[in-house]
């Protein structure tokens, strides 16, 4: 264990770029190899992938293995993992960050068993103390958050999305650029996809989005809710909703934000008609500013926020969108 | 076809953030003395999973697995109340103080002294520890394959075949059994007990292992065998002051709020 050295980054591509995650992830591992010594390595997996080096490598990475095969496309646990593990075990870096998403959230648990390690998930910051690391992550919903540290590496961690700053690509940046060999056998991959249905636009999706409009109870209805709609739309932000609007069949399940549905960080979370519930407020405590528009002064979400509207949050939707079409001239 | 169902208990997870305190000396949260301890909701779903699975096969065995204090007994009644067949409770002293790596190593005993088993099912994360580590780890270690963030399971032809929720969209993937499969809350509401099932329940089966039985050391396990430790918890402040935007009409609130959101820097 004592000569592991560096930080590796998994990184997802689409259409053969790097998701923008990636550069968030490079530019903490970066900051973390400056704290405890060591290179950073970038392993991007996917299909078409080989002009992807460059950014990695211009966004801060010393050295990138490219894994750039069709069976890397879309995303399946068991071709990851043949690609992963003999690397990072030939690797031995001190810690793997991977974004906390579909692929980061299945991946890091499989690979910290074969790995021998142990995973630390939905991550929001990673410290280099006395030359270990230290993790701080939220959990009861984001009620309380811990710092644990782990006995054991590498350490495989999942990083929420926009928990940090991206990095700044710098184009005259050195490093060395590698194709990985891989052949991996089809008939190893147990799961096999049927289909995939791409609902939600890259910009709507929730995990990823700077803005999200969420609505509730006071949204009235599914009429409220395509006015929500159009509102995200109009800020170029994603759709949520609270439990009680899914439940009552306004909003479809995976718009569903809270404890029990899904969990955004945006810059902008923006709560129309709810009240402010604990379990919903777990969902999106993690956003930089809380922006309520309700009927009560005294709705317990005001408690969130940096700014507040007491109104009726069917009718401010619309003078919303066209605030913003006015503002924009 | 026996379907296994992971359970855990925790703190009632609707209780509001004043309701935790923190063990300034264990530096770590803990609920206040009485708040209720629940079924974690995505767990719960899970178990709703493999009751539909009942369903539309007409005959499968269910049988619950928790890891947890004698209190857990509770958990396990109440999913056997929904109509799951059979709890074990896996349960010794030498348990306490785990993680995610112990309590996967815990359960893949426990299913192994299970076997034969075709379906393994759990929620997606635990809503305390929200890691969501322990599905995707049991699978490595029982060597099944897993499919993560189930919003529908069925049972075709003897395999799985299972629509994942992601963050764009759905999958649909199929795989051979025996599988772990992780459920996420896109799967729906589950039932409500019904009085029938709840008076059955009393008189369903619930065993009790611990470490010795299922062949474990308690350097293993529990604290001893864990690979992470939580160095402190802490409440997250929230000392926002909110702002109120003022305006005659909608329209002047709305234009004023807009404003603030641009001179912040968020527009």
């Amino acid at each position: 264990m004592t000569d592991r050295t560096g930080i590796v980054v998994l990184v997802e591509c689409e259409d053969g770029t790097p998701l923008p995650l990636a550069t968030e992830l490079l530019g903490l591992a970066r900051s973390l190899a400056r704290g405890i010594g060591g290179a950073v390595t970038a392993i991007a997996l996917g299909s078409g992938i080989a002009g992807a080096g460059d950014t990695l490598v211009a966004h801060g990475a010393d050295r990138v293995y490219l894994a750039d095969d069709p069976i890397f496309t879309p995303y399946r646990a068991d071709a990851w993992m043949a690609a992963l593990v003999e690397t990072l075990r030939d690797l031995a870096p001190i810690a793997v960050l991977v974004g906390h998403g579909d692929i980061g959230a299945d991946l890091a648990p499989r690979l910290a068993v074969r790995l021998e390690t142990a995973a630390v998930t939905n991550c929001i910051s990673v410290t280099a103390e006395d030359g270990g690391l230290q993790f701080t992550r939220p959990c009861y919903g984001g009620k309380v958050h811990e710092v644990v540290s782990l006995k054991t590496a590498p350490a495989i961690v999942t990083l929420r999305a926009k928990s940090h700053e991206p990095a700044t690509p710098d184009e005259g940046r050195q490093g060395e650029v590698t194709v990985l060999s891989l052949d991996i056998d089809p008939a190893s991959i147990r799961v096999r996809i049927v289909e995939r249905r791409r609902e939600i636009d890259a910009g709507q999706r929730l995990d990823t989005a700077r803005i999200v409009v969420s609505g509730g109870r006071g949204l009235d209805g599914a009429e409220g809710f395509h006015n929500a709609g159009n509102l995200a739309q109009a800020l170029g932000g994603a759709l949520g909703a609270s439990r009680v609007a899914c439940d009552l069949g306004w909003c479809p399940p995976s718009r569903q934000i809270g404890l029990s549905g899904r969990t955004v960080a945006p810059d902008l979370y923006l709560a129309l008609g709810i009240s402010g519930a604990a379990q919903h407020m777990s969902g999106c405590a993690g956003a930089k500013i809380i922006v309520a528009v309700n009927t009560d002064p005294d709705a317990p979400i005001f408690k969130y926020c940096r700014f507040g509207v007491v109104g009726d949050c069917k009718v401010l939707a619309g003078a919303l969108i066209d605030a913003i079409k006015n503002s924009e001239g | 076809m026996h379907i296994v169902v992971c359970i855990k208990q925790i703190p009632d997870p609707e209780m509001a953030p004043s309701q935790f305190r923190i063990d300034e000396e264990a530096k770590t949260a803990i609920p206040w003395p009485g708040s209720s301890l629940v079924l974690s909701p995505f767990d719960e779903q899970a178990v709703e999973a493999a009751l539909r699975i009942r369903d539309a096969l007409g005959e499968a065995k269910i049988t619950l697995i928790c890891l947890g204090s004698e209190q857990a007994r509770v958990a396990i009644k109440a999913g056997l109340s929904l109509g799951a067949d059979e709890g074990v409770l896996l349960s010794d002293p030498a348990f306490e103080g785990g993680d995610g790596t112990t309590t996967a190593l815990v359960l893949a005993r426990a299913i192994g002294k299970l076997a034969p088993f075709d379906l393994i099912l759990s929620g997606r994360q635990a809503a305390d520890t929200d890691a969501g580590v322990v599905g995707c780890g049991l699978a490595e270690l029982l060597s099944v394959a897993a499919v993560t963030f189930a919003k529908d399971v069925r049972i075709e032809d003897g395999r799985a075949r299972v629509v994942r929720a992601l963050a764009d969209g759905t999958e649909t993937v199929e795989a051979a059994l025996p599988a772990v499969v992780t459920v996420s809350h896109e799967l729906g509401p589950p039932r409500h007990a019904s009085l029938r099932e709840t008076m059955r329940a009393a008189r369903k089966p619930v065993d009790a292992w611990t470490a010795a039985d299922l062949g474990l050391q308690p350097s293993e396990v529990g604290q001893a065998g864990a690979r992470r430790v939580v160095e402190r918890q802490y409440v997250p402040t929230n000392d926002t002051a909110c702002e109120f935007v003022e305006g005659a009409t909608a329209q002047e609130q709305a234009a004023a709020l807009i404003e603030r959101l641009r001179e912040a820097d968020i527009l």
